[in-house]
């Protein structure tokens, strides 16, 4: 259903961090990014630099730099002088155990004070920062750990206890473990607090170069193992400027950003950007509860808000009345990322919190927001915006020789000219994998899109399997690799099916073993396996018997033709169809 | 219903949404999502089945009632009379 675009008023344009879009697309060079920044005092660029220290230099160190929201009631406020502090004690921590720049550090933790000190100590010391997603199950977590080839962790004793300490000797990399809230380590680990607590509080950012790897996120892949996208020093100057152009950051601005640093927003827009711009950002550690946001949005006086559909369908399923209590008068601009927020989505946000809620687009590989509605433009509701100012986007048809440019109405691959500082510098140890991502000068998404007469994009879907479920993009290969470990299950086909909720949820196609037969238990029994395995998030929430899997003539799962039939929908091209289900 | 029946059943229910977990491993004070790992979707789904079960629409205010074992029989107790 399309809605009418929401006009924004002269006092809005003006009120924005970023005017009047249009005239700095035309002018804007990605060299004049380099001028919010402050740059090393003895030569180079350090993301950690930027986003803490160089405010204490400026006379700012007493603002506000991060409030944390404990689950149990309590806060914990940080200013940006004891921000430089904590971070340079992790910084001398991670020297004091051999850690020199180059080497990799892996968080795996929830969103405490710890994980945030951690991921800007850990840039601060040179060293190369990837953050997981503490809910992921060991599988996940090893195959990331190998690929990362990580030299350092930190997590918390439950967590490593549960899903570390069985394997933790089979990583030849791994040489520290650093428990943030054990007090007496187990072997081979080191009780963080303590070794804080001696530390000193002054250290001298590593004089890390540009061009030199900072950020390792990791990515599903269709097929094969996911992908570590690295980013360098240099995205910092992505950071600082799209944070303006697309979140309206600015210094000493109350800001919220949602997401876990365990996934690429929570670390570009949950650390990197807010610090950068000076504002002041919240930290729940909690996960979404409907009371808890509303009383914190009002309490907080949040001014900017950064969240992902999944979280604002719930909201919308509790209805108007639940947040009729609340003050949200303090809130200026909302914006979501993750998936497509429904333009039903859109509108709610201007009912309840008297400001729409403004899509953008980007993904891990962009290291920062591509396309997005802006505070000074007009919004049509359902799409992802323009392109930020240094950003060129175009849809394009990748199924001739050479890319052909779509003109306006037609679907194709969403794809951007290469060039701006936070765009991925490799897949880690994939250089082939890499390359197929470019194509006669284009960087290819992989997202379905369509661009209008306006030059708003407009996303359709995703061209590869890849399964978007509650803003995680999950790697159908990595959910069905767990479920043929179960010794039921012969073949496995992961699809995402459509939910109203989560944008898509994972469902499972599995054909059995000899001597197994289906069952409502073994259907448990097989989620249950996954589910350890992988974690809630990424596990299929539903597991469906089949004799036999739609393959290919060279045996490949025919996933889409899975989907297509789910759905109703054509099945499209089926001449590579060898075995058919049944 | 008595409350250990809607006690056994909220338990088969919460197995049923996450199978990793064992009813017998499952303590009365463990949380849903902090100690169990539930994740949100989960929590739905888990809503969904309560009301299919048991005919309890649980709202979304009221989903930290059943956050617990414990929690969630007292509330479904008072729910059912």
């Amino acid at each position: 259903m399309t809605r009418d675009t929401i006009r924004k008023s002269e006092a809005d344009r003006r009120r924005a961090v970023l005017p009047d879009p249009a005239a700095t697309r035309q002018s804007f060079r990605w060299e004049d990014a380099g001028a919010m920044l402050d740059g090393l005092p003895g030569g180079g660029l350090n993301i950690a630099f930027e986003a803490v220290d160089r405010h204490v230099a400026h006379g700012d160190g007493e603002r506000l730099a991060l409030r944390w929201l404990g689950k149990d009631g309590s806060t914990r406020d940080l200013t940006y002088a004891e921000l430089m502090r904590e971070t340079a004690r992790f910084a001398n921590v991670l020297r004091a155990h051999g850690l020199q720049p180059g080497d990799r550090l892996l968080s795996l933790m929830g969103r405490e004070v710890a994980l945030y000190v951690a991921a800007l100590g850990t840039l601060k010391a040179g060293l190369v920062f990837s953050p997981l997603f503490s809910a992921f199950g060991p599988e996940p977590i090893r195959t990331r750990m190998e690929i990362g080839e990580a030299n350092a962790m930190v997590t918390t004793e439950s967590i490593y206890r549960r899903k570390i300490a069985p394997w933790r000797h089979e990583i030849p990399s791994l040489r520290t473990v650093f428990l943030a809230d054990a007090t007496a380590a187990p072997e081979g680990c080191v009780a963080l607090g303590p070794a804080m607590a001696d530390a000193a509080d002054r250290f001298e950012v590593a004089p890390t170069a540009p061009d030199d790897m900072a950020l390792i996120h990791f990515t599903s892949g269709t097929t094969g193992r996911p992908k570590g996208a690295v980013h360098v020093h240099d995205a910092v100057r992505a950071h600082a400027a799209t944070g303006r152009f697309a979140l309206n950051l600015r210094p000493g601005a109350v800001y919220w950003c949602t997401a876990d640093p365990g996934w690429v927003t929570g670390t570009s827009y949950g650390i990197i950007s807010p610090l950068v711009n000076g504002a002041t950002m919240l930290v729940d550690e909690a996960d979404f509860d409907l009371d808890r946001w509303y009383a914190t949005l009002e309490r907080e006086r949040v001014q900017i808000w950064y969240t992902a559909p999944t979280a604002i369908r719930m909201m919308m399923r509790a209805g108007v009345e639940a947040a009729q209590p609340y003050d949200f008068s303090a809130l200026e601009f909302l914006a979501s990322v993750g998936e497509p927020l429904n333009p039903e989505g859109v509108v709610w946000g201007s009912e309840v919190f008297g400001r729409p809620f403004h899509d953008n687009w980007w993904q891990t590989e962009t290291g920062g927001i591509m396309i997005a509605n802006m505070a000074a433009e007009d919004i049509r509701p359902g799409s992802m915006g323009r392109p930020l100012p240094g950003i060129t986007a175009g849809v394009v048809d990748t199924s001739g020789k050479t890319l052909r440019d779509c003109p306006p109405g037609e679907i194709g691959e969403l794809a951007l000219r290469p060039g701006w500082p936070s765009m991925m510098r490799a897949y880690l140890n994939e250089p082939a994998r890499y390359a197929k991502a470019f194509r006669d000068g284009w960087y290819l998404s992989g997202d379905l899109a369509m661009r209008d007469a306006e030059g708003c994009f407009w996303f359709v879907g995703r061209a590869d399997d890849l399964i978007k479920s509650s803003g995680h993009l999950i790697g159908p290969f990595e959910v069905e690799s767990a479920l043929i470990e179960h010794p039921a299950v012969a073949e496995a086909g992961v699809i995402g099916l459509p939910d109203e909720t989560a944008g898509e949820v994972v469902r499972a196609y599995v054909s059995l073993n000899p001597g197994y037969t289906p069952s409502e238990g073994l259907e448990r029994e097989i989620r249950g396996h996954a589910r350890k395995r992988l974690g809630a998030a990424v596990a299929p929430r539903e597991v469906i018997f089949r004799n036999t899997l739609p393959k290919t003539r060279s045996g490949k799962i025919m996933r889409r033709l899975l989907k297509a039939r789910e759905l109703g929908l054509p099945e499209g091209d089926i001449s590579t169809l060898e075995t058919d289900e049944t | 219903m008595t409350e250990d029946d809607i006690r056994r059943t909220f338990l088969d229910l919460v197995t049923r949404v996450a199978p990793d977990l064992a009813t017998d491993d499952i303590g009365g004070d463990d949380h849903l999502q902090d100690d169990l790992e539930l994740d949100s979707m989960d929590v739905l789904n888990l809503v969904a089945a309560i009301h299919e079960r048991l005919g309890v629409d649980v709202p979304e205010a009221d989903y930290m009632e059943i956050a617990t074992p414990n929690r969630a029989v007292t509330y479904l107790s008072g729910r059912l009379d």
